[in-house]
């Protein structure tokens, strides 16, 4: 018995989101009195030994090459494996992209119970009990997962990391890797930029910018920042800002520490993917505007006069 | 070539969310229906542009769902499709749905089905793949880009912070999302035709649930907004480092 934890990695380097599926699964593990182990495929450049921090005790590696081009089933069957060999009842993924190809998958093949997009850790009082968001954020619900072998992914931003100190043992995995059906032909991919499901500080804008030279106002504060940038759903329709950064019901659901919006309306969609952000800032011409409801702060003031101002302040502040 | 795309009743996205007997089902008075987003916008018009690029291609719908499903499935038809075929249950948990639509998917020989990338209500995500699973086929989520070459699907998938493309042989499983396709509203001869279209009800399978849903709950509500006058923007830098601790 053990819980084991998928790492995601981009560019050989573990996710921001992976260490904190690593330390959740460590949670899990101490709960149900035995230890938590994870498994990285293809090549890492990163030292696996400091999940130990995380409350991993083993990091199994399978590096090779061919698990670089990604195909599910490919994924799916070496995950398998890995179950099998360390005996895993529980398998937590972050809730990234890979996890949302293979863990589906691999649900069918263990027949293990899949929770995808938990926000806190398993309820034992009464059975297996794990909380994730439903409705896009609206709602949550309170699933119990009835199978032997369950699977969860956790949303990225919703467990708070507890570092502990350890080192994890490293052991490369022999797994039998099947020849993938799916060829990666292309990878297109922004770098140096922040990842917005993972990251701390999301700056948003609406169609209250109206038109796309106005963006400096939210790309400056969110460079000054570190911080990813976002957009309402409109703005990417007319193709102002590209589609990854449509954020909403019908976009990408978030949960960063601070969400920063600019000339967005609160619609009832848009609030929705943006709703278990820690602290939400509205800049709104508009008084009535709906968002207003569901922020933590607020100017109620033309964005052109009061964005300005505040990134001056931002940068006074990040040079003292 | 055959294709099968999935589709699922959910709320309508400005429906109230709240629950029902001691929080354990979701209150369903006065909410209007709509075929989930990402399986109408996305996958079913994806399907019925190839269908209208190559009218040889038979395109099914299938939906897992009691007969207050047939209003959605009428609509869906409306905008194109051959036939539908509803599997008459309701829907317990994604495994249970997922082996229902495997089922009726092996029996068709589809060469491609489609999926929304999720449902706006429970955000599952996992219906595609653990089709794609119980069927030993491929499966590229989230696609925002599908074409045919050849007998080859090319498929565009988003990933973090970008984009994968995927070359595949038929048949496959793909789940859609914003980009593949244009919405469409149904036009006066869709609907007609619609209501000649067959709809086919087909009995369950026995499968199994491997989960359950206990009870819901809203999040808690927001203290109130604190404003800051328009005069004075420096104060809300302030208030965000000093008070929020956001930067
Ligand atoms: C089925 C469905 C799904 C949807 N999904 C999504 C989704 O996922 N995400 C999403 O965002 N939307 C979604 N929408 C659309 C949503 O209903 C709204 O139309 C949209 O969010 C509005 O975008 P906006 O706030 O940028 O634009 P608007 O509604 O046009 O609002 C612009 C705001 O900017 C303010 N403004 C104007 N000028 C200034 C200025 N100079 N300074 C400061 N403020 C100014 C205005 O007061 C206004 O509040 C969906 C709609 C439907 C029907």
């Amino acid at each position: 018995m053990s819980v084991l934890v998928f790492l995601d990695q981009a560019d050989g380097h573990i996710t921001k989101s992976s260490f904190e599926a690593a330390n959740y699964a460590s949670k899990i593990a101490e709960q149900s009195g035995t230890t938590a182990e994870a498994i990285v495929l293809g090549t890492v450049a990163d030292d696996l030994s400091v999940l130990g921090n995380y409350g991993v005790k083993k990091v199994h590696t399978v590096s090779d090459p061919s698990l670089n081009n990604f195909d599910a089933q490919v994924i799916t069957n070496v995950l398998a494996q890995a179950v099998a060999a360390t005996g895993a009842d529980v398998i937590v993924f972050s809730n990234s992209a890979a996890a949302k190809a293979v863990a589906p998958r691999l649900s069918v093949k263990l027949k293990a119970g899949l929770v995808s997009g938990a926000v806190a850790l398993p309820d034992f009082s009464n059975g297996f009990v794990v909380k994730k968001t439903v409705f896009s954020g609206k709602a949550f619900a309170h699933i119990a997962v009835t199978s032997a072998k369950k699977i969860i992914t956790l949303n990225p931003n919703s467990f708070t990391i507890e570092m502990g100190s350890g080192i994890a043992e490293i052991m490369p995995f022999a797994a039998t890797i099947d020849t993938a059906k799916v060829t990666v032909t292309a990878v297109n991919k922004i770098t140096g930029e922040v990842s917005l499901s993972e990251a701390d500080i999301v700056i948003s804008g609406g169609r209250g910018l109206k038109g796309p030279e106005n963006w400096g106002l939210v790309t400056d504060l969110a460079k000054l920042l570190g911080a990813a940038t976002a957009c309402s759903r409109p703005v990417a329709d007319i193709d102002w800002r590209p589609h990854h950064e449509h954020v909403g019901q019908t976009g990408l659901a978030i949960a960063p520490n601070l969400y920063f919006a600019i000339g967005i309306s609160g619609a009832i969609q848009h609030l929705a993917g943006v709703n278990r952000s820690k602290v939400i800032v509205v800049i709104n011409k508009d008084p009535e505007a709906p968002f207003f409801k569901a922020a933590d702060y607020g100017i109620v003031g033309d964005a052109f006069e009061v964005m300005p101002k505040i990134i001056e302040a931002v940068k006074k502040l990040k040079q003292a | 070539m055959k294709i099968l795309v999935c589709i699922s009743k959910t709320p309508d996205t400005t429906a109230k969310i709240a629950f029902a007997d001691n929080n354990t089902k979701f209150a369903t008075d006065g909410v209007q229906w709509i075929i989930n987003p990402y399986d109408e916008w996305y996958a079913l018009v994806r399907a019925i542009e190839l269908k209208e690029a190559d009218p040889s291609t038979i395109l099914h719908l299938v939906n897992v769902g009691a007969v207050d499903c047939e209003p959605i499935i009428r609509k869906a038809l409306a905008l194109g499709g051959d036939e539908a075929i509803r599997i008459n249950s309701e829907n317990t948990d994604s495994f249970y749905i997922a082996s229902q639509i495997a089922a009726v998917a092996k029996e068709g020989a589809y060469d491609l089905i489609f999926t929304g990338k999720e449902t706006i209500d429970y955000n599952g995500s996992s219906i595609g793949g653990m089709v794609a699973e119980l069927l030993d086929l491929p499966y590229i989520s989230h696609a925002f880009k599908f074409d045919l070459e050849a007998g080859n699907a090319l498929v565009v998938r988003e990933i973090e912070g970008g984009e994968e493309t995927n070359k595949v042989a038929l048949p496959v499983v793909v789940s859609c999302q914003k980009g593949m396709a244009e919405q469409r509203i149904p036009n006066m001869k869709g609907i007609m035709g619609a209501r000649s279209k067959p709809l086919k009800i087909t009995e369950p399978i026995a499968a199994d649930s491997l989960t359950t849903v206990g009870s819901f709950d809203l999040p808690p509500a927001k203290a109130g907004v604190k404003l800051v006058s328009p005069e004075n923007p420096e104060e809300l830098v302030r208030l965000l480092h000093e008070e929020a601790k956001a930067f």
